[in-house]
């Protein structure tokens, strides 16, 4: 595995980690936050940083096969 | 002739149309049908895998979940999620094999990695099983959502029929090209009904969404946090859910093939970056479940909630374009679904188990024929039988994700050995069904699909890892 992809592997663990195993900890109403009941905020959070996170992971991974002189369509 | 009624015939023809005229200028073959000649870019393949995704669950499930259950709901925010994530990882690789070997669907990538037509039969018979009940519940959202927004003017009956057989032609004679087409039309006419709805209706009746929310919280204390108004889904429900369904979603058949459809790896992978913005809509049909809560309790069936309350706050043109959305969104993923059970059955359960030296173009007839056949027995039984394939439905998601070990180990680990993905395989199809038919989901507080998974993928390895050790020892003189 090169090292571009364990990187995108540890990018692509965040929404896991936010998404899945934070929730016992944000199952909870308050502090309100923009209005929203603080479980929802922290999911909608995630929900909207993801993209960035996998477009960074995106970047890094391709940054590495090239300079590794592997890149691929 | 009422406006909402003609706004909703004329999307239905319109769509219908457009699809047949996507695939007139292609010469058709299985490579053209099934997997759009693996030609599309990263905005086709957004709009196909988006155009999957969101069914009519989107505007009746979601919202209805909001308003009955409450919390629950957001698990539909997390798995998609995670699914693209993971897609991210999984799909260029499958993409690849696709290309290298010429793949058109799942079960021919079983076919190929472990060397085993019997496999591929097996695993066709779960996609279709797993497919049909799902083609049912578009067919029904489909007549649900028109009769309702129609004003009864348009039978659900008529609606389905009139829906379907117009699906069926344009998925004969363009296959997965028509579905990509008419999704530009379903993306935009839902992107703006639930826009329109899902801000408008917490700002119409409360002022805005921090307002709704509170006097949600007020009214409802319980409602926002997990398990809601249930007794069951908790946190690790939740949890366990969105594992599942995250993991399992690419395993669906339909959604899967779609990955040999884009142009490149590159393209995939790119996609899966975008994908997540398409959470928005669902956000949105969830502010429409929770006001309804608020504005309109104590509907019998909480999967009315969203029409309900257009019904009560918009003009009726307005109810027949969402009707009109509805109705789209009904029929793109129902062409891919006909698209892919019949595919399925020529492709990898009369060709791989039958007739291993039939041609493609014979499979491509007998594919286009199947879509006919299957076009007949959805209506027959929409019509006359229409809760025959319930339980079937219930098990769908937990079916297709037990394919998981076998794709991503299959592409992964060299180790994997056909004999370890078809116990694995069996062994948690099995369970899951039991499990679900025995009532006992949600296990012990966990999702038993998930349950199912996980000792699918444990038996996986340890019958691989076994099946090696043999291996060696008989190979050593």
């Amino acid at each position: 595995m090169s090292k571009g992809t364990k990187l995108a592997l540890v990018f692509g663990s965040v929404p896991f980690l936010t998404l899945v195993f934070a929730l016992p900890l944000v199952n909870r109403i308050k502090p309100i936050v923009l209005g929203l009941p603080f479980v929802l905020f922290w999911i909608i959070l995630w929900v909207f940083l993801t993209p960035f996170v996998l477009m960074a992971a995106y970047r890094l991974e391709k940054k590495f096969t090239r300079r590794n002189g592997k890149g691929e369509s | 002739m009422n406006t909402a009624l003609l706004i909703i015939l004329a999307t239905i023809v319109i769509s219908a149309a457009v699809g047949v005229y996507a695939g007139r200028k292609v010469k058709m073959n299985l490579e053209n049908w099934t997997v759009g000649g693996r030609r599309f870019g990263v905005i086709l393949i957004w709009l196909l895998m988006a155009g999957e995704i969101y069914t009519t669950f989107t505007f009746l499930g979601a919202s209805g979940w909001a308003y009955s259950r409450g919390a629950p709901t957001f698990y539909i925010l997390i798995y998609g999620t995670l699914a693209y994530t993971v897609s991210f990882f999984i799909l260029p690789a499958v993409w690849r094999v696709g290309k290298r070997q010429g793949l058109h669907t799942q079960p021919d990538f079983f076919i190929h990695r472990y060397e085993s037509r019997g496999l591929g039969v097996l695993v066709a018979a779960i996609g279709v099983l797993s497919i049909l009940p799902y083609l049912q519940l578009q067919l029904a959202g489909l007549g649900l959502i028109v009769e309702v927004a129609s004003e009864g003017a348009v039978g659900s009956r008529s609606a389905i029929l009139l829906g379907f057989v117009l699906t069926c032609a344009f998925v004969y004679t363009s296959g997965i090209r028509g579905t990509a087409w008419v999704s530009v039309i379903k993306d935009v006419m839902m992107i703006a009904a639930v826009g329109i709805v899902g801000i408008g209706v917490p700002h119409i009746y409360f002022g805005g969404f921090g307002k709704m929310f509170q006097a949600l919280m007020e009214k409802h204390p319980g409602h926002l946090t997990f398990p809601g108004a249930t007794a069951n889904m908790d946190v690790p429900w939740v949890m366990s859910t969105v594992i599942l369904t995250g993991l399992g979603f690419y395993m669906w058949p339909h959604v899967f093939s779609s990955a040999f459809s884009a142009r490149s790896a590159e393209t995939i992978k790119r996609n899966a970056t975008i994908m997540p913005f398409y959470q928005i809509p669902i956000l949105l049909v969830l502010m429409v479940g929770f006001t309804a809560l608020l504005v309109i309790p104590g509907l019998a069936n909480g999967d009315m909630a969203f029409l309900e309350l257009v019904r009560r706050t918009y003009p009726s043109w307005f109810l027949g374009f969402i009707g009109a959305a509805g109705a789209v969104t009904a029929m793109v993923p129902a062409s891919v679904l006909v698209l892919f059970a019949a595919t399925l059955l020529a492709k990898n359960v009369y060709q791989a188990g039958f007739a291993p030296r039939a041609g493609e173009e014979k499979v491509l007839v007998l594919s286009r024929f199947l879509v006919l056949l299957i076009m007949v027995l959805a209506l027959f039984l929409a019509f006359f039988f229409p809760h025959a394939l319930v339980n079937l439905l219930l098990i769908g998601y937990d079916g297709v994700s037990q394919f998981f070990p076998g794709v991503v180990l299959g592409l992964f680990w060299k180790g994997v050995q056909r004999r370890g993905v078809v116990w694995g395989l069996v062994i948690g199809f099995v369970l899951a069904a039991i499990l679900v038919f025995s009532r006992h989901d949600p296990f012990m507080g966990l999702n038993a699909g998930f349950i199912a998974l996980t000792v699918n993928a444990m038996v996986t390895v340890l019958v691989s890892l076994l099946g090696r050790s043999r291996q060696r020892a008989g190979s050593s003189p």
